[in-house]
């Protein structure tokens, strides 16, 4: 389990917990958390799990693969410190991590 | 006016599958989808990722898979109509009647929507004020490259359209090429001339910069660029043009007077109809208890739907079920030999 905190746009914090194994998009959509859309449902294909991590976590969590920074160039308002929330993995070292969603997906 | 037995929006797979299905049983449909070709999102998200857990077939690409339910649809004439978006859908007696933007119409007893997470549209720049030119100086297509023609043409994205399109309107007008990364995604060899163009000087590159603003009164005038260091550019053009692929917009069918919970429909699971009688949900944008969004689940609805649609297209008859190793009706409308 990890402790997730999602911020949406209007600044509200929603803290979740979730199982490891899940992905941090799937976290936010089991517990109606609004601005993920997830369209394509996890499959790196959309580009609607847009969030933006927090500066120091970015660089702990587990690394962009192949592909994510290419649909990410289709994401809304994208930064540098953008991920795709399905694929960032829970696990018990991301316990604390924040994002931030964007004011919408597209 | 067109009369069909029953109108399918969306032609991916489970939209495909349920035509054979219609077909079949000795119904006529004709199929209708935004996207300017067959397959839905296995064509346009995935056409070169594997698939695995369609039955029977281990492993097909998006594409494959495709193709396999157009070839299944050979036996059947079909009528498409492609790049075309269903707007309006209405009572008319004991009928619907469905209008396009294209201006098409259609009349018939069932409506059968496997429309996916909706249509695809093309993702739009974020500041407010570029809807003020779209369509006039700012476009997210080009439809008539010659009106570029002597002009500054500023192109956004990262991909092979953008690329595409840089490398092409530079042989006629000024080029600029903004893309929020230094690399791009896209042929190598498109690549590779885009930094030869840059380096000649035919296309002014700018990377890790995006759109933060459009300026001009009745017409564009300039463009704000901003750099991944906050820094403001500003670029005079008389074009823009984004790339940045494609995305679902649940669109007008949030409009028909439906019960949608979060993008997806609510129905049944005898007849997969909806809470309006002869409107039917099938594939990923249809919602039940223990709904899974897997292509052979929209098969499945598909199958049943078409039967429902069988009592309101054929009031008169009963439906009869049949197998199509030992129906000699069904050999006879696939066109194979019985025994």
């Amino acid at each position: 389990m990890a402790k997730i905190t999602y911020i949406t746009h209007d600044n509200q914090k929603h803290e979740v917990e979730v199982q490891n194994g899940l992905t941090v998009m799937e976290g936010a959509v089991q517990n109606d958390i609004p601005g993920i859309d997830a369209d394509c449902g996890g499959g790196m294909a959309c580009a609607t799990c847009h969030v933006y991590v927090k500066e120091d976590w970015f660089n702990k969590i587990p690394k962009k693969e192949d592909g994510e920074e290419d649909m990410l160039d289709m994401a809304f308002e994208p930064k540098t410190n953008s991920r795709l929330s399905c694929q960032i993995v829970v696990s018990d070292e991301i316990d604390g991590l924040e994002v931030n969603i964007p004011s919408k997906q597209a | 006016m067109i009369k069909t037995d029953a109108l399918i929006i969306g032609a991916g797979p489970t939209g495909l599958f349920t035509a054979h299905q219609l077909k079949l049983i000795g119904l006529s449909c004709e199929v209708v989808d935004n996207l300017d070709k067959i397959g839905g999102q296995c064509i346009e998200l995935y056409p070169d990722k594997p698939i695995y857990d369609i039955p029977a077939v281990p492993e097909c690409t998006g594409e494959e898979l495709t193709n396999n339910l157009i070839n299944q649809l050979k036996p059947f004439d079909i009528k498409f109509h492609l790049s075309e978006r269903v707007e309006e859908v209405q009572k008319e007696n004991d009928n619907w009647l469905v209008k396009t933007n294209n201006g098409t119409s259609f009349s018939t007893p069932n409506v059968i929507i496997a429309g996916g997470v909706g249509s695809f549209e093309p993702r739009k720049f974020s500041p407010k004020e570029c809807e003020k030119f779209e369509n006039k100086s700012l476009f997210y297509s080009v439809k008539d490259k010659k009106i570029f023609t002597g002009k500054t043409v500023s192109i956004f994205g990262g991909g092979d359209s953008a690329l595409d399109w840089a490398v092409e309107l530079s042989k006629e007008c000024s080029v600029n090429l903004i893309h929020r990364r230094d690399e791009f995604r896209g042929a190598q060899a498109t690549i590779d001339k885009v930094h030869q163009l840059a380096k000649d000087r035919k296309i002014n590159l700018y990377t890790q910069y995006q759109m933060a603003s459009v300026k001009g009164d009745k017409n564009l005038e300039s463009i704000d660029i901003k750099h991944d260091n906050n820094k403001i550019k500003n670029l005079k053009t008389d074009y823009v043009l984004g790339f940045f692929g494609l995305i679902m917009q649940l669109g007008p069918i949030a409009n028909w007077g439906l019960n949608i919970d979060k993008k997806t429909i609510a129905v049944d699971t005898e007849k997969f109809e909806t809470n309006q009688k002869g409107i039917y949900a099938v594939g990923d944008i249809c919602n039940y208890p223990g709904k899974l969004k897997l292509i052979l689940s929209g098969f499945h609805e598909g199958a049943l739907a078409a039967r429902a649609c069988f009592k309101l297209a054929r009031p008169n008859e009963k439906y009869r079920f049949e197998f199509t190793t030992s129906s000699k009706t069904i050999k006879e409308r696939l066109g194979v030999k019985g025994d």
